[in-house]
């Protein structure tokens, strides 16, 4: 069971509307191995969380251009901890400043991939710190 | 385990649904509880061409189902990579809307180098659908390969999607995904040429021969976009869940099922046999033939 394939929620929360480096990232990860649900634009912290307990997966990455990050992702990271989902990884990637980095990482998210990341360097994180039961 | 999933809880019903699909040997031990807590749920089997618009079709159905005040589960299943093993399960970005309704339970599932585009865990995932109390249960697939036909083999009402602009009668009469269509639904039914491609179907239906003692298909047009037809669709699927559970229909089902049961377990031993390298080289080396060795295989392991 240990090399069953790692299971990604892409989400774009908020209102951003730029979704192609979330599509490349899905498609990257699933050259890489990965099966990724993607949950489309315009996503709540509700509609994350819930699409992540039913899909039982082991990721949440969270894109997000818009700025509004700060608004979005601790509340999406604290919902997922409600519905029980203590070990799922959280990682973000879009435009998020440094100081905010900082931040993030206090409340749960546990990597933030900025710009000029490339695809292999998340699916070697995401391997390396998903928590398999 | 039963219990907790009638519980309407999502994490052990999502967590289970993971063990399934990884092929934890507990499931194993809980199968003959589940399956024997099953039974009840309709099982419709939603499958088509590519872009064919069947998850916008189940999106407006859950809609339409929850309006009748039913709990719904679905099991959308993709195709995995056969080279990376990766998958985009792309089917439940159209079904959002109800990401927060308690009353409806998504799962994506990639098929996981099955080659009939189901996953081997699929019937399992849905008696655990089932036993929860989702009642219908719905599996989408594409229809490319066989895949159609094998989740015909899983559902009591299979459902086929198709679009106005499937081509000509050629293209529409290739063996198997009409065959396997107990209702067929044109969907993008705004389009041009969506009323023809509906009627040429409905000719074609009523003089190909398909499985015997049917009468043909009902073919309906739909605009999932707009719901449009989706409720008579779904009325359709009603009405055919008296005709699915028939004897000789359960009978059916029942036969494939322990075919593929079948299929699997005896795959699996031979695989872990020992005999099994010295079968492999034996046959790459054509000093015997596949069945010959299949079958010493099985021999070997006493059945």
């Amino acid at each position: 069971m240990t090399d069953t394939p790692i299971r990604v929620l892409i989400a774009k929360p908020g209102l951003d509307g730029h979704d192609r480096g979330a599509k490349v990232l899905a498609r990257g990860l699933r050259d890489e191995g990965f099966e990724v649900i993607y949950t489309g634009l315009r996503q709540t912290p509700e509609m994350i969380a819930d699409a992540a307990e039913q899909e039982d997966v082991d990721v949440v990455g969270l894109s997000i251009l818009s700025g509004a990050h700060m608004a979005l992702l601790p509340k999406t990271v604290q919902l997922l901890r409600e519905r029980g989902m203590d070990d799922v990884l959280v990682a973000a990637g879009g435009i998020i400043p440094d100081a905010d980095v900082t931040k993030l990482k206090e409340v749960g998210v546990a990597e933030i991939f900025g710009p000029g990341t490339s695809i292999g360097q998340i699916a070697r994180y995401f391997r390396e710190h998903v928590k398999r039961p | 385990m039963v219990d907790e999933l009638a519980s309407g809880e999502r994490r052990p019903l999502a967590r289970l649904l993971t063990r399934i699909e990884n092929g934890d040997p507990a499931v194993r031990e809980l199968l003959p509880e589940l399956f024997a807590a099953g039974g009840r749920a309709h099982v419709v089997g939603i499958t088509g061409p590519p872009g064919s618009g069947k998850s916008t079709l189940v999106n407006a159905l859950i809609g339409e189902w929850r309006r009748r005040g039913k709990r719904v589960g679905v099991l959308a299943v993709d195709p995995s990579s056969p080279y990376t093993r990766g998958a985009i399960l792309g089917d439940r970005i159209r079904m959002m809307e109800h990401a927060a309704d308690r009353d409806v339970f998504v799962r994506s599932m990639a098929s996981r180098g099955e080659l009939g585009g189901i996953a081997a865990t699929t019937w399992i995932a849905a008696a655990a659908l089932d036993a929860a109390g989702y009642d219908p249960v719905v599996i989408e697939t594409v229809g490319a390969g066989q895949s159609e036909v094998e989740v015909a083999r899983l559902a009591e009402t299979t459902v086929v999607v198709e679009v106005p602009e499937m081509g000509d009668e050629v293209q529409a009469i290739k063996a198997g995904l009409l065959e396997v269509a107990d209702i067929i639904a044109v969907n993008k039914g705004d389009r041009p040429g969506a009323d023809r491609a509906a009627r040429q179907l409905r000719a074609m239906l009523s003089t190909a021969g398909g499985r015997v003692e049917r009468t043909p298909p009902p073919v309906m047009l739909t605009t999932a976009t707009t719901a449009d037809g989706v409720a008579a669709l779904a009325d359709a699927i009603e009405a055919h869940r008296d005709r699915a559970r028939t004897p000789a229909a359960a009978r059916d089902r029942a036969v494939n099922q322990v075919r593929r049961a079948l299929a699997d377990v005896a795959g699996r031993r031979a695989a872990d046999s020992p005999a099994w390298e010295e079968m492999v080289v034996a046959v790459a080396d054509r000093e015997l033939d596949p069945l010959t060795a299949a079958e010493r295989l099985l021999d070997r392991e006493g059945r």
